[in-house]
């Protein structure tokens, strides 16, 4: 670690470790209702607990991608942070907003939009928010002695995602305007901008851990970038075929999310070819487990279980059933989750000062979290397709089909369970680490002792 | 081999065209979804509608033109499927609609919020989707109506009924199914049953359905003509 307030990323992370720990108690709520165990729906019902989940979901990687920004935009620029006190005013703020929203939701207090459920009072308290940080990075870029490309791409995408949160809060009395407007939030978040931010991320982390020169990693960051954006702006049309908007979004749409997968097979080549180029042993190994299974895993969930389910021929029968449950669970993992998590995992030891990554846990916590995602992806897939044939295609009633797909959710439940035991592996581990002590380091920090040759 | 500046300078040019395209695109959009979608007859109860499904939530359970989640049934066609009698005593009374089942909440709304929700769902189904929902390809419900005695099915016996009662295969499988129902039972019993089922048989799970005069003389007569060999 080279700054002093690089350490409020450890802060980020911690409330990382708790939303996802809260996300993972709603979850197993939705699979028992589910499954038939729908007891504590006086209490939670189904529509609370799916809100909390989801808006629990993109709080923690959002709160991940600011801890990111926050020990990353430093490393990269060589001077510390241009205001580190607004840092922690920031994130309280993050974390009583989205506090708040979670209780609301208990008291059917929402604004009921898929993915952006927080009421409108707080969604002006998140701009405010998320401009405050992004003020921060830019200013830290701006006034730093170096510019990196890893740095610039990932500031863009941090402004840009606040930029796009804005069309989510057009109003209008019209259905197919307010669905249209949705997407252009989530859709280019997830499939656009985000994607700079994890391109950002994972640069980083490849040039850190792999010692692989910074001038090839960032010209494939261009390129894979480069692919999302040429695939993705268009490919928001997946989200159009069916919401009353022309029907030439079914070409647009079709063609264009097929694209979609070649920029997160790029991000799977290139992390493993960089994994297997670099020379440099960092004793770090586990954090290069996270980066090179997050590049390949994204490729899966959202690259190749997106386009199995975007084909309009498909989507017309998959669209609104579990099968989106599958893609969407595998791909947030795979993409953004892990991302976070292998950002933790390479920076806990210098905000710590402690060396704890060659523990079995560690491993434990890798293996059985992305197994258990799997598991769980399959189990989705299998309710989803039986859902697609019993009730789009043989007509049957939806209740008469949701008793035929229970026992898929214990399957579920299973899978879950093991991604749990992993889960609570990584948080044990994040505790034992202990609080931000690491001392900073004159000249260069502990990863980049071995990094400095290659730069 | 490509260098880094043709990399930016691939990623910069591919950024700017496909963003022009886009809007470019949604422009055009705009422009052509009040025919699509009956814009016109958009009035201030389909907006209260459409103002209370978001104040609940309702897409945290339902999916509406697919989109939503997936504890609930798909509601964009559900003013065609099942009716507005069907729609009230669920927003009334979801439990007693479907006794023991996956569970719905009581929002106690008042009549006129009711009628709100049932023009935005009338306006809803009636947009143009492109082809959603599917009708179904396989089995029993995609073949033509297996013939059966009594003529053609009242619309609201396939509205409301089906919903939890088969007849000819195709239909729900909560209630037993209606198969020569008119051999079991006569008119009188059948009347007495649909108006009020916890009079006949007390404990029972069918519901008190809040069906019309005319709707329920309708169903009786059709019902008492299912009969075994009776077509």
């Amino acid at each position: 670690m080279k700054y002093e307030s690089q350490k409020v990323a450890y802060w980020f992370f911690a409330t990382c470790m708790l939303l996802l720990s809260l996300q993972l108690v709603y979850g197993f709520i939705m699979a028992f209702a589910h499954a038939g165990y729908d007891v504590l729906h006086p209490v939670i019902p189904f529509n609370a607990a799916r809100a909390s989940h989801n808006n629990l979901l993109v709080m923690w990687l959002l709160a991940g991608f600011m801890g990111a920004a926050y020990y990353i935009i430093p490393d990269e620029c060589e001077r510390p942070l241009y205001w580190p006190k607004l840092a922690y005013v920031q994130l309280i703020a993050l974390v009583i907003v989205g506090v708040t929203a979670i209780i609301g939701f208990h008291f059917n207090w929402w604004e009921g939009r898929k993915f952006l459920e927080i009421p409108r009072p707080l969604d002006y308290l998140v701009v405010v928010d998320v401009l405050l940080f992004v003020a921060n990075i830019g200013m830290t870029v701006w006034k730093a002695p170096k510019m990196t490309t890893t740095s610039i791409v990932l500031f863009f995408g941090l402004l840009m995602a606040a930029v796009l949160y804005l069309p989510g809060m057009i109003p209008t009395d019209h259905q197919t305007h307010d669905a249209f407007w949705r997407w252009w939030v989530v859709h280019l978040w997830v499939e656009g901008v985000w994607e700079l931010i994890m391109g950002g991320i994972l640069a980083y982390l490849l040039i850190r851990l792999t010692g692989v020169d910074r001038e090839i990693v960032e010209k494939w960051l261009y390129v894979i970038v480069g692919f999302t954006f040429l695939s993705g702006i268009l490919g928001t049309g997946h989200h159009y075929y069916f919401i009353g908007t022309p029907n030439y979004w079914l070409w647009v749409g079709g063609i264009f999310s097929a694209l979609e997968p070649l920029a997160f097979l790029g991000m799977a080549i290139y992390g493993l070819a960089l994994a297997k180029k670099g020379g440099r042993n960092h004793p770090n190994r586990i954090a290069l487990f996270w980066t090179v299974g997050c590049c390949v895993m994204s490729f899966v969930g959202a690259g190749f279980l997106g386009i199995a389910h975007t084909l309009p021929q498909v989507n017309l029968y998959t669209h609104g059933t579990l099968v989106t449950a599958m893609h969407g669970h595998m791909a947030f993992w795979g993409a953004y989750a892990m991302l976070v998590l292998a950002i933790m995992t390479y920076a806990l030891p210098q905000l710590t000062g402690r060396k704890l990554f060659d523990k079995m846990s560690a491993t434990f916590a890798f293996w059985a979290t992305n197994i258990g995602m799997l598991a769980m992806t399959v189990a989705f897939g299998v309710a989803g397709v039986a859902q697609v044939y019993l009730e789009r295609r043989a007509g049957m009633e939806f209740l008469d089909v949701q008793r035929e797909l229970q026992v898929h959710f214990f399957g579920l439940i299973l899978a879950a369970s093991l991604f749990t035991l992993g889960i609570v592996a990584f948080i044990y581990n994040f505790i034992r680490y202990g609080g931000p002590a690491g001392e900073v380091e004159e000249s260069v920090s502990l990863g980049a002792a071995a990094a400095a040759p290659a730069e | 081999m490509l260098s880094k500046s043709a990399a930016r300078a691939f990623f910069l040019s591919g950024t700017l065209l496909f963003g022009a395209v886009f809007i470019w695109l949604t422009v055009d959009t705009f422009q052509r979804i009040p025919a699509q979608t009956n814009a016109d007859d958009l009035t201030e109860s389909v907006a209260r509608g459409k103002k209370i499904w978001e104040e609940n939530n309702c897409m945290g359970c339902h999916t509406l033109l697919g989109e939503g989640a997936y504890y609930a049934p798909e509601l964009t066609r559900v003013y065609e499927r099942r009716g507005p009698a069907f729609i009230t005593q669920m927003l009334k009374d979801p439990e007693a609609v479907y006794p023991g089942q996956r569970k719905m909440v009581k929002y106690d709304f008042t009549e006129e919020q009711i009628n709100d929700m049932i023009a935005f769902f009338e306006w809803i189904g009636r947009m143009d989707l492109n082809g959603f929902p599917p009708e179904p390809t396989i089995g029993l419900a995609a073949a033509a109506p297996i013939a059966i005695p009594g003529g053609e099915r009242p619309q609201i016996f396939t509205q409301v009924c089906v919903a939890c009662h088969s007849l000819g295969g195709v239909g729900g499988t909560i209630g037993p199914a209606l198969d020569g129902v008119g051999d079991r039972f006569d008119r009188g019993y059948l009347m007495r049953w649909i108006t009020d089922p916890q009079a006949v048989k007390p404990g029972t799970q069918m519901p008190k359905l809040g069906l019309t005069d005319e709707q329920r003389n309708e169903v009786v007569i059709f019902l008492s003509k299912q009969r075994e060999g009776g077509l």
